[in-house]
């Protein structure tokens, strides 16, 4: 079994795939993006992908209850925007409000983050990431909602892509136990280096 | 009249130049961002220092998985894209 950590950092590469992904339909436009038809179909099955990536982590990351139902949570929701944009790109879905699936994945997700960690921001490195994550999805799910609202605007669309982008940094500087700001609690056990 | 029509051109010219050159900068900039996390951080890519490492340890390295994802998409997705978009810019009036 890997360490969290590394499953943090596999988990934040599928982010910044998915904000490379995004930020390129954003700077080209939509319809140059959907010229050809897997492209359109690229961040909705990565999105997927990593949603069904999330139960084996949850299964097998057992460390306590909440943490089974968050990862839980997660891979529900990622599956669910995954398949709801999956369908709307096939036109086998063709009402606009499916692209609040994934509005309710960034609000899932980010009160998932904030209930799950029960120590205080400065407990040790991990702790302040899943306050900063909660609350950073939590905020950025008005991109999302935005880009549902309006599908033309750039500002949403940059928004949504760099916010999966922020999201891969903050996946990437997890630790298991490391200190934050020079903040370690001496409860939160050894740093490896 | 003149300079109007003479300029217009030349706008949307740059406005699309603008849009490849930021496609084609961020794969390369993704790949250039790992790069710098690996000089500064050497310590985190346990390649460099095999001994006693577990598997999941020296496969698992963040820097080259940032590097990896950058370079997979400058070679597998951009190349289209740009083709795309110049065939776009191509059609446009």
């Amino acid at each position: 079994m890997p360490p969290p950590e590394h499953v943090h950092w596999l988990f934040a590469s599928g982010f910044l795939a998915l904000g490379l992904f995004l930020l390129a339909e954003a700077v080209v436009g939509r319809e140059v993006w959907r010229k050809r038809r897997w492209r359109a179909y690229l961040w909705p099955s990565t999105m997927f992908l990593m949603g069904l990536g999330m139960w084996p982590v949850m299964a097998f990351f057992t460390s306590s209850t909440l943490h089974m139902l968050a990862h839980g949570a997660w891979a529900e929701v990622m599956m669910l925007a995954g398949a709801a944009e999956l369908g709307l790109a096939s036109g086998k879905l063709r009402s606009p409000l499916w692209r609040l699936a994934i509005v309710l994945a960034f609000v899932v997700t980010g009160a998932a983050l904030l209930v799950h960690e029960q120590n205080d921001w400065f407990f040790q490195r991990s702790a302040f990431l899943h306050h900063l994550l909660g609350w950073t999805f939590l905020v950025a799910a008005v991109f999302p909602l935005g880009r549902a609202l309006r599908p033309r605007s750039a500002v949403f669309a940059s928004g949504f892509a760099l916010a999966f982008v922020a999201v891969a940094v903050m996946l990437y500087s997890d630790r298991d136990v490391a200190p934050v700001f020079g903040h370690l609690s001496p409860m939160a056990g050894e740093p490896h280096r | 009249m003149t300079q109007i029509a003479t300029e217009a051109p030349r706008e949307t010219y740059s406005r699309r130049s603008a849009r490849a050159y930021v496609l084609s900068a961020l794969g390369p900039v993704t790949v250039v961002a790992g790069i710098v996390w690996a000089l500064l951080q050497p310590y985190r890519l346990t390649f460099l220092h095999p001994r006693d490492q577990g598997f999941w340890w020296l496969l698992v390295e963040p820097q080259l998985l940032v590097m990896l994802v950058g370079a997979l998409f400058h070679f597998l997705v951009v190349p289209s894209l740009l083709e795309d978009l110049n065939e776009f810019d191509e059609e446009e009036p």
